[in-house]
């Protein structure tokens, strides 16, 4: 096997993985919280359309991806109100999130359909980018992958070192005491379903304006689910979400690969394996109860009214 | 604690409000509709003209009126077998793939006997089909009893990989070979196809299928011992585990009765409406039976009048479509923006909403 099939195959990988490793991270930190929001699906296809059609309108990638985390964001806040203040099923409320962004999405990107974009410019430091295989593996990606480990690291640490992350943890394994001694859980649960939709707003973002620069109806196609098997995967510690997701980049690679080299597959058959994967990743990860138990926040997806 | 600004705050009533659990949905249609003629003013169109194009013209005719029941049909099956997994807790997120798998296998069925017309082909057809997407849903059911995995994330996987079995099998081994390529399979022989109960229209037997769907889980839910073990073990699940209620029987039993349903509906409207395999078999009925168990507070009576509402909304977003320009991608945000409201409204059975700054910290402190 030569290199030069080794590279471009590792490049698509990280760039399959990215919107995953976002959506996974900030699902992450509200799963910490103690909420379990199912509308990562609708978050990210929201932030997708979001991010496409401003990169379309204005041909601007920052504002691109920050529309597209606003957009997340709107749609988390609807999330939020519903099931922090009105004390809707966690269950159902992300589910409808999910209905909701994915019809909206498709009435939003109507009139996208068939435009195009040049997609996220790639990082290139001349001398350096043009290293044989360190060049472009390590300094030859978009600013998003950049921002994703980024993101991965300072989760881990905000949530293992720091106060608020302290805070957030305390809120999601017993709720009642946090409230007891003075925090305000709804404030904190809110603030970490704000960030969970940023995140996934994000992740969307990379699919449309990076991964594949078009708008498709659907074109998440279940990654966000995907993405929440990851955090039960990762037994909801952020660099494992990592891990995991560039594991399930190389998976959806090699489709691509597997044709290109002639196997004699059906395309569909291919692409089952993602879906394969994450229930065989889940059977793993479930089979001990009692172990799965002790890593689950205590109190996800348990509403909480002070008047109990 | 000081005083805390707060617009409203929400009081425990002491028990669930019997009359709010038949009100929220009332309250969430009236609040979808006003928002929706928001949208449609922002939007640019009359407000009036685009809600009496979405909810009036189409079932202005005979024909809308079937049309809208040969749409409910499949809501109303699924339904009916979600709202009874949901109330023992068991999510099954995947009944889009369920009913895929189920008219497959009926379909299947029709394919093998393309050229030979017989009176057992419907009823054969209805049996696979039910078995197919029962068989797809007892996967997860398998994997939850047995390796206690998520059956909200197992079954909407499965769900991928039903869409892909289908996809597979129209471009390939099931693709019309008289049909110019295209990917959809051979028409069903006539005696495939279920009757219809009102000539030059597509209502058909499935509809009454769907009727006795409803009064079957009626009975299961109020009259059955299981249906009663369902509702102990969802409402309070150790409870039902000191009763001795077998928690993995009725995982199974509630996974199993809603993907026989699903699957069943698949058939139908695959042998019932369509009359061939073709890449997209459903509009995403599966997902939207979801909100209509939810609005028909997972009670068979109520999915039957959801299923309705639901079907009208297909069919609001066709009528958009033609006669407005409006992608019909309005009908999925409809549906959505309805089960926010009803969730909002629901907050209303186990709460008082009391309006004002006053709060608990300041009682205290008083």
């Amino acid at each position: 096997m030569s290199v030069e099939w080794l590279i471009p195959a590792m490049l698509t990988i990280v760039t399959a993985a990215t919107p995953l490793v976002f959506a996974a991270v900030g699902e992450t930190v509200v799963e910490k919280a103690g909420v379990l929001n199912l509308g990562v699906e609708g978050m990210m296809i929201i932030g997708a359309i979001a991010a496409f059609a401003m990169a379309v309108t204005t041909g601007s990638e920052v504002l691109a991806i920050f529309s597209g985390a606003i957009a997340g964001m709107l749609m988390a806040f609807i999330f939020g109100v519903l099931c922090v203040y009105l004390q809707s099923n966690q269950v159902a409320t992300g589910l409808a999130l999910t209905i909701f962004g994915i019809g909206l999405s498709a009435l939003i990107g109507h009139s996208y359909v068939g435009n195009t974009f040049v997609g996220l410019a790639k990082l290139d430091i001349p001398g350096i980018s043009d290293i044989p295989i360190v060049g472009p593996l390590v300094f030859g990606h978009d600013a998003l992958v950049y921002f994703s480990i980024l993101s991965v690291a300072s989760v881990a640490w905000f949530l293992k070192k720091t106060r608020g992350g302290l805070l957030v943890r305390a809120v999601g394994e017993n709720h009642d005491a946090a409230h007891a001694i003075g925090y305000s859980v709804t404030l904190i649960r809110m603030g970490a379903i704000l960030f969970g939709g940023a995140m996934a707003g994000i992740g969307g973002a990379y699919l449309s304006i990076a991964y594949t620069p078009l708008w498709v109806e659907n074109m998440t196609a279940g990654r966000g689910w995907i993405a929440l098997a990851l955090v039960v995967f990762a037994s909801w510690k952020p660099w494992r979400a990592f891990f995991g997701a560039y594991l399930f980049g190389g998976i959806t690679i090699i489709q691509l690969y597997a044709q290109g080299m002639g196997v004699e597959v059906s395309a569909q058959f291919l692409s089952m394996l993602p879906y394969l994967a994450t229930i065989l990743v889940l059977v793993i990860i479930s089979r001990d109860s009692a172990k799965s138990l002790l890593n689950a926040p205590a109190c996800l997806g348990k509403n909480y009214h002070s008047s109990g | 604690m000081g005083t805390r600004l707060t617009l409203f705050r929400l009081e425990s009533r002491p028990e669930a409000s019997k009359a709010m659990v038949y009100l929220s949905p009332l309250i969430a249609v009236g609040m979808t509709i006003i928002t929706a003629m928001v949208m449609f003013a922002l939007l640019g169109v009359d407000p009036v003209d685009a809600i009496a194009t979405f909810f009036i013209e189409p079932i202005s005719t005979l024909d809308g009126v079937t049309e809208l029941c040969v749409k409910a049909t499949p809501l109303i099956l699924i339904g009916v077998g979600l709202a009874i997994g949901f109330q023992a807790n068991v999510w099954n997120i995947g009944a889009e793939g369920q009913l895929i798998m189920g008219a497959l296998a009926g379909g299947g069925l029709a394919l093998a006997f393309y050229d030979q017309g017989s009176i057992l082909l419907v009823p054969a057809m209805l049996i696979c089909g039910t078995l197919g997407g029962l068989a797809w849903a007892a996967i997860p059911a398998w994997l939850k009893t047995r390796f206690n995995t998520n059956e909200i994330l197992t079954s909407l996987m499965l769900t991928y990989v039903g869409l892909l079995v289908l996809s597979y099998l129209v471009h390939g081994p099931w693709k019309d070979p008289e049909g110019m390529n295209f990917p959809e399979s051979r028409m069903f022989h006539d005696s495939a196809l279920l009757p219809v109960l009102i000539e030059e229209t597509r209502l058909n037997v499935g509809w009454l299928l769907a009727l006795l769907a409803v009064a079957a889980g009626w009975v299961l839910i109020s009259r059955h011992i299981i249906g009663f073990q369902i509702k102990v073990i969802g409402i309070a699940p150790l409870a039902g585990t000191f009763a001795g209620f077998k928690e993995k029987k009725l995982i199974w039993v509630t996974l199993l009765i809603s993907g026989g349903c699903a699957g069943l509906a698949g058939v139908i409207e695959l042998s019932g409406a369509i009359g061939q395999i073709v890449p997209a078999i459903s509009p995403g009925y599966g997902f939207t039976a979801i909100i209509v168990a939810f609005l028909g507070r997972l009670h068979p009576a109520g999915v039957f009048f959801a299923g309705l509402l639901m079907a009208l909304t297909y069919l609001g977003g066709d009528s958009a479509q033609i006669t407005m320009n409006l992608p019909n991608a309005v009908t999925g945000v409809f549906q959505g923006m309805l089960l926010f409201f009803l969730l909002a409204s629901d907050v209303l059975i186990r709460y008082r909403v009391r309006v004002g700054r006053r709060n608990i910290h300041t009682r205290l402190s008083e």
